[in-house]
């Protein structure tokens, strides 16, 4: 356990390194001149070149990328190129936002989800099932902007039960939780289906029938709890997938979340939120995998580590 | 996001090349794969034939499709899908917007399948230092969420319609590599490449004559999945602002110039939400029959 500990977290550091590296080679190495791009076009030469020592762009790349580095590590993700506060500071302020939309997100894919497949499961080809594989499909296959659209003009436009947007009040919180938990719900009830008809077929749950137990018990006391806890270990692969729904669902709804943030830096071409946004995505993701893989052996003993 | 967790199960490795004939034929028995490749079909002929069949020019603002008020007209007579805030013909311009999806679909699908394949069957058959570097260097770029990272190759280099199609390669090559590298990996210890090798064939004989023609299928379910994965970012993208610019139209960019009068003209949001729908479901349905009929061993929905 503890070497597997060591060896998994060692993963993530280094794989933590190489996405500072590949954020430095995006905010400082591609663009064509980033000094042009924070000073703007009507800078004088001097103005220019002292952004450019400011930055640090004069010294060797090793050197640049070790400033970075540190800065990161000290918590500091760079300046806004329009806005004049720290990336950290923008997004730090946000998050709270993003991490409420994910939560109400995480409890609307489990509902629908584990609900879908426990059903398709237990009624095999009825038509929670054939519902189930038409569901699947579209929530993979339809754009989230779309789905986003279509319930704020039957909800709320049409029906008026929600806002049209915005943030403070529980009924703000389910559209948008609804739309980037719908993904994540076709796929638990995939899921949910395969492991609770792999667990129907165990022993156990003949052994539970044939002591007499009524269906509903043997379902809920035996099977679903079996077949749940392997599914919910996931959840922290899940971020993974609502980081790049918060850009979309934020924008559309008027979600005051990092992924607002994000949408407004990309119609300013404010590179360095952008990338910030980007970077503590993909900690969020490295660390979310990190998570499920250690929890899921503590859920369920079955899994071995490897 | 596709629909196969691409690390569930043993890689399964098809032992015969697959006959393009026989696939054809079972998947005209599987109603959902019809549908999708007719839907397929539609769109493609839409954009081949986009300058005969476009009713009206789509980037002429009608003064008659307007209303008296400036107000884009719902679906009618003369404008099938209505017109959008300029007055232009909806119609027409989602036929050419399939244009624009279907040369991303194809090129920046394309080009993700190329370097996926290259990096996922030299890491899985070379191993040894070159292939652990690649390797790590897939599961690096598999940590950065898909849209963003597309936003931010977007944002650096101000796209046209091929850099959009670049850039979605840059992010879409990933999967396609981590799948090839388990199966090149695992039939690379077989015994018939084993044998190959001790009779002295060369490396590059041996991936081109009997690693790659097994692994033909694989490539063709990725690379239809792919497709479905690739029209839904380029519409994502557009509608962010920062996929294809306008005046060209795409279905993504149609809806972004018109998304905040989705109330008044729902049209305007809806139909060309249908049609990326309905194109990425069909390369979806189509990709995962493929998967069922060319892998029987990987089963798909009907687990």
């Amino acid at each position: 356990m503890i070497g597997y500990l060591a060896r998994r977290l060692g993963q993530a550091a280094l794989i933590l390194l190489g996405i500072s590296v590949v954020t430095f080679v995006l905010l400082y190495l591609l663009p064509a001149d980033p000094v042009r791009q924070i000073a703007g076009r009507s800078a004088t030469a001097e103005t220019v070149e002292n952004i450019r020592r400011q930055l640090g762009l004069d010294l060797p790349l090793w050197e640049q990328y070790w400033r970075y580095l540190s800065n990161l590590l000290s918590g500091n993700l760079g300046r806004s190129y329009l806005q004049k506060s720290e990336v950290s500071e923008l997004i730090a302020a946000r998050l709270p936002a993003s991490l409420l939309l994910m939560v109400g997100a995480i409890a609307c894919e489990l509902t629908i989800g584990l609900t879908m497949g426990v059903l398709a499961a237990v009624r095999r080809g009825g038509w929670v099932d054939n519902l189930l594989m038409v569901f699947s499909f579209i929530s993979v296959s339809a754009p989230q902007f779309v789905i986003a659209i279509l319930l704020l003009y039957v909800f709320a436009v049409k029906l008026g039960w929600f806002p049209i947007g915005g943030y403070g009040t529980f009924a703000h919180l389910v559209l948008p939780s609804l739309t980037l938990g719908l993904l994540g719900a076709g796929w638990y009830a995939r899921m949910m289906r395969s492991t609770m008809l792999e667990v129907l077929r165990r022993d156990y749950i003949r052994t539970a029938q044939s002591k007499g137990l009524r269906g509903r018990i043997v379902l809920f006391r035996h099977a679903i709890p079996n077949a749940i806890l392997p599914i919910v270990a996931m959840i922290g692969i899940d971020i993974g997938m609502f980081m790049s729904g918060i850009v979309v669902v934020e924008s559309v709804f008027g979600w005051p979340g990092i992924g607002q943030l994000a949408w407004q830096a990309i119609q300013r071409v404010d590179i360095p939120i952008i990338m910030g946004v980007t970077l503590i995505s993909a900690c969020a993701i490295v660390i979310g995998n990190l998570v499920a893989d250690l929890v899921a052996p503590l859920i369920d003993p079955r899994i071995k580590l490897r | 996001m596709s629909i196969i967790v691409p690390e569930l199960g043993e890689p399964s490795v098809p032992t015969r090349p697959i006959r393009a004939q026989s696939v054809f034929g079972r998947l005209l028995h599987r109603p959902m794969a019809v549908v999708g490749m007719i839907i397929i079909a539609v769109v493609v002929l839409a954009a081949v034939f986009a300058p005969v069949l476009t009713p009206h020019d789509p980037n002429e603002q009608y003064f008659e499709g307007l209303t008296l008020e400036g107000a884009p007209l719902g679906p009618n007579g003369q404008f099938w899908f209505g017109t959008d805030l300029l007055g232009r013909d909806l119609l027409s311009r989602l036929i050419v917007g399939a244009q624009t999806s279907l040369i991303i679909g194809v090129v920046a699908n394309g080009l993700a399948v190329i370097i996926g394949s290259l990096v996922g069957i030299t890491a899985g058959y070379f191993r040894g230092i070159v292939g652990a570097v690649l390797m790590r260097f897939t599961d690096l770029m598999m940590s950065f969420p898909a849209l963003l990272l597309a936003i931010v190759l977007a944002a650096i280099f101000r796209p046209s319609l091929w850099i959009v199609a670049l850039v979605i390669a840059m992010v879409n090559w990933v999967q396609i590599a981590r799948v090839l590298y388990t199966e090149t990996r695992s039939l690379s210890e077989r015994e018939f490449i084993e044998a190959e090798r001790s009779l002295g064939a060369g490396s590059m004989l041996i991936l081109w004559r009997h690693i790659l023609p097994h692994l033909v299928s694989t490539i063709i379910v990725w690379a239809t999945l792919g497709i479905s994965t690739t029209v839904l970012l380029e519409a994502t993208l557009s509608f962010l602002g920062i996929g294809v610019r306008p005046p060209t139209p795409s279905w993504g960019n149609i809806i972004f110039e018109n998304q905040t009068y989705f109330a008044t003209a729902p049209w305007l949001v809806f139909i060309p939400g249908a049609a990326i729908l309905l194109l990425s479901l069909a390369f979806n349905v189509l990709g995962d029959a493929l998967r069922d009929i060319l892998d029987p061993t990987q089963q798909g929905r009907a687990a």
